[in-house]
């Protein structure tokens, strides 16, 4: 950026083809893509997981698995989904986002974004395959509380393994994701000029850099205590369960919103465009968004109330818990007033992300019911949770994703998607997924444990329901798969900006994107324009 | 959308009729149990309190949601006012008001909080110890202790492929051999540990659970009401393995009278009402 006037060309635009294009790829866009296809392939994995869970639980009794085999589709389902399905997900959208929003050729380091990449596939190979291994695959929990988790076969340590190198993966992105933003932001492009997009992912790489190392260290101490004689959370030997459960969450909880601010990002982008009005109060959210983010690493211990901490730290993190919801209600309350005097329209885009406003802020009641500790006392450990982070979770951060993925789709494809076929997929996943996740609020406050594969038959009904909402939505995501790529093989040609609204630097480009996002970069008057239309 | 908001109302709207209506029907189950102790209507209450606060808050930004969506849609020739982008004022407004919501509230969460923790002038003291997968109960300075696990029934129907209908068992998967057996209005010390892995000790109808920790020595207390005799039901919370889900908890709650034979009765070993089928496994290393 020191000297603009002469702009480094790389003329060895070689572009290997076939597989080694993928192998060897250290172009942004090849990369993000191989991140969504791998984040999708996972979501289907996970989801077929889910409707495992789904089809015992539609009725009491053992019809169809092992009490162990279900504890492992559990444990297992969160895995994937969690680093295998949201997370790659939400590094793919910033691989192809973050250079073309602030106005960049790439990624700043190329290598080692195709080598975060990889690894994925390796640490989910590992953990895929623990499966078919004697014991079967890790059935205490993605928590991994000891020592249950201790008692894991072999496939403990390929578990272990695995998270590894997830977590190396997410540091790494997390590093090309920082490096990218504070670099190579084209001439004019300011950090508070930057998409909220940018910010919310500028965000969340921090808290991955800061909380990753947490979680390898918390699962090589299990992996120690395991095979090397350390006792750091076992009683016997004068360790403490219960420390694992701290540091766990230290890591649990800013992961949480890991897999949420970048769906604020995303909906901070869709909204002012289908409301063809700029985001209301841009810094205010960029403070939201940090407020979050450091509130985070202070609220952990309100996911383990009931091991029996002292009052002041009961109270303690219950106040901070609380206070977690002043900084979400602004956001709320400024996407809201984004919408105020706009001139609304309804594109699949735009219902993803108001399916997101309404059923992301009934999450957040749940969670602010959550953080009340007496109440907690009897919401802890049941459906009634579960109801609650998946509704953070699915309609949350999935349909953002969801979002981000038919808004960008033109962009990227150069070619528009099936309006009719989004919004059918839209109007069955909206309403599958409250079919699926609504009652287990009911569920949970009538008393029914999470984790257990059979149960009372007063809880039959509602789990009955639970189920076909779940076969519902999980089966919709098929037609997803089949818009995008209908789209993609014979989509209408998109123009340049297929929606009126939209504004930024990305918008700027070409459609399709060409393969060097900004390359020469965008000039001053450029970015001006991106920038001003937004703000 | 309007169909949508249609369908969300007359929801709504059955959900309401057929709460009352539904005392034992298994749909009616919808909401927390208000439970039998003191400090279980105390949580019922705060429940209930946040909730209604969630239901206005809702109400308010959902309206506001639902308000713009309707009013301000392309399709009826909305025009945008785009130069409103900020104002200090609005911001200082939804900040400052959800924080005084957030202090109301956390006054008498506080208050509860500090009750359940109030475990002073204990009349009776039970040492609850997870086991996978049974719990074990051992009532302090009296010399009573025995295991308890699933019914027999139960665990038969409960088997993979057992062809036995769950419908016909009473009490599916919430029956036990012996049931813990504590007086009526009388504060009841519950000490919680566990000898292999981490449980959960959760009768909903006494308000709250708990984890019994290897190592560690929790405790909670309860007050059954007088009068609210009976038997209440619960299951372990934390995931503890294999049968997690198939180490239920049952508590009978008898009158003082009642409970001063029975625990005669264990101490002489006279009536072997709460003998196991079973001899009681020695504890594991």
């Amino acid at each position: 950026m020191a000297n603009t006037s002469t702009v480094d060309h790389h003329d060895d635009h070689h572009a290997p083809t076939g597989l080694k294009r993928w192998l060897y790829a250290t172009n942004h866009k090849d990369i993000g893509t191989l991140y969504l296809i791998f984040a999708c392939t996972m979501f289907f994995l996970g989801g077929a997981m889910a409707l495992v869970i789904r089809a015992e639980l539609f009725q009491p009794g053992l019809q169809f698995v092992d009490p162990q085999f279900f504890n492992s589709m559990t444990t297992m389902h969160a895995l994937l989904m969690i680093f295998g399905a949201v997370m790659p997900a939400w590094t793919g959208l910033a691989n192809w986002m973050i250079p073309m929003q602030v106005g960049a050729p790439d990624m700043a380091l190329p290598r080692l974004n195709n080598f975060s990449f990889w690894l994925l596939p390796f640490a989910f190979t590992l953990l895929l395959l623990t499966l078919f291994i004697p014991g079967g695959a890790p059935a205490g929990g993605w928590t991994l509380y000891p020592p249950l988790s201790l008692q894991a076969g072999d496939s403990f340590p390929l578990t272990i393994f695995a998270i590894h190198l997830m977590g190396i993966s997410s540091i790494l992105g997390a590093i090309n994701v920082v490096v990218t933003i504070m670099n190579m932001r084209a001439p004019g492009m300011g950090l508070l000029n930057m998409p909220l997009f940018c910010w919310t992912w500028l965000i969340t790489a921090y808290l991955l850099i800061a909380v990753m190392p947490v979680l390898a260290g918390a699962v090589t101490m299990l992996l120690t205590d395991h095979f090397f004689g350390t006792a750091f959370f076992t009683a016997a030997g004068g360790g403490d369960p219960v420390m694992f459960q701290h540091i766990f969450w230290f890591f649990g909880h800013p992961e949480v919103y890991i897999l949420i601010l970048p769906a604020f990002g995303v909906v901070s982008e869709i909204i002012p465009t289908f409301s063809r009005k700029p985001l209301f109060g841009y810094e205010s959210m960029v403070y939201a968004s940090a407020s979050i983010a450091f509130l985070s690493f202070i609220v952990w211990a309100h996911h383990m109330f009931t091991v029996g901490m002292p009052l002041a730290g009961q109270l303690f993190f219950m106040l901070s818990t609380m206070l977690i919801a002043v900084p979400t209600g602004v956001k709320v309350f400024n996407w809201c007033a984004t919408m105020w005097k706009g001139s609304i329209s309804f594109e699949t885009p735009m219902l993803f992300a108001l399916a997101f406003l309404f059923l992301f802020t009934i999450g957040g009641f749940s969670g602010l019911m959550l953080a009340i500790v007496p109440a907690d006392f009897q919401y802890h450990d049941s459906y009634f949770v579960v109801a609650h982070f998946h509704y953070v979770l699915v309609p949350g951060a999935v349909f953002a994703i969801m979002a981000g993925v038919y808004y960008w789709l033109p962009k990227w494809s150069g070619r528009m998607y099936s309006e009719k076929l989004g919004k059918l997929h839209f109007w069955l996943s909206t309403i599958g997924v409250n079919i699926l996740f609504f009652p287990q609020h009911f569920l949970g406050l009538a008393g029914m444990p999470r984790r257990i594969p059979d149960y009372s038959t007063q809880f039959a009904d509602w789990n009955m329901v639970s189920s076909i909402g779940a076969f519902v939505f999980g089966f919709s995501q098929l037609l997803f798969v089949y818009v995008i790529w209908q789209a993609v093989r014979s989509g209408e040609k998109a123009p340049a900006r297929p929606w009126e609204g939209a504004t930024g630097l990305d918008w700027e480009l070409p459609t399709p994107a060409p393969y060097h996002s900004w390359d020469p970069p965008p000039t001053r008057e450029v970015v001006a324009k991106g920038v001003a239309q937004q703000h | 959308m309007t169909y949508v908001y249609r369908s969300i109302a007359l929801l709504l709207a059955l959900t309401v009729v057929a709460s009352p209506l539904t005392a034992h029907a298994e749909w009616g189950d919808l909401n927390m149990p208000v439970g039998v102790t003191e400090l279980s209507k105390e949580i019922h209450s705060l429940h209930m309190t946040i909730f209604w606060w969630c239901v206005a808050i809702g109400v308010f930004v959902f309206g506001w949601m639902i308000w713009s969506l309707v009013a301000f849609r392309k399709s009826q020739g909305a025009e945008p006012d785009v130069t409103m982008t900020h104002s200090t004022k609005a911001e200082i407004i939804w900040t400052v008001i959800p924080v005084v919501i957030l202090v109301i509230m956390a006054i008498p969460a506080a208050r509860t909080l500090i009750a359940i923790e109030d475990t002073r002038d204990t009349e009776l003291s039970i040492k609850v110890t997870g086991y996978q997968w049974k719990w074990h109960y051992d009532y302090l300075g009296k010399d009573v202790k025995f295991f308890s696990k699933l019914d027999r029934t139960s665990d038969e129907t409960r088997q993979l492929n057992s062809g036995l209908d769950p419908h016909a068992v009473p009490d599916y998967l919430l029956n036990v051999d012996n049931p813990l057996v504590v007086p009526e209005d009388t504060k009841v010390r519950v000490l919680l540990t566990a000898q292999d892995v981490i449980h959960a000790w959760w009768v909903p109808q006494f308000g709250m659970k708990k984890d019994a920790i290897p190592g560690t020595v929790n405790e909670i207390w309860f007050k059954v009401d007088a009068g609210k005799t009976g038997v209440y039901r619960g299951q372990c919370a934390e995931l503890c393995g294999r049968d997690h889900g198939f180490m239920p908890i049952v508590v009978k709650v008898v009158s003082k009278q009642e409970f001063a034979t029975w625990l005669a009765a264990q101490q002489t070993g006279a009536t072997p009402t709460v003998a196991s089928r079973e001899p009681a496994p020695s504890p594991r290393g």
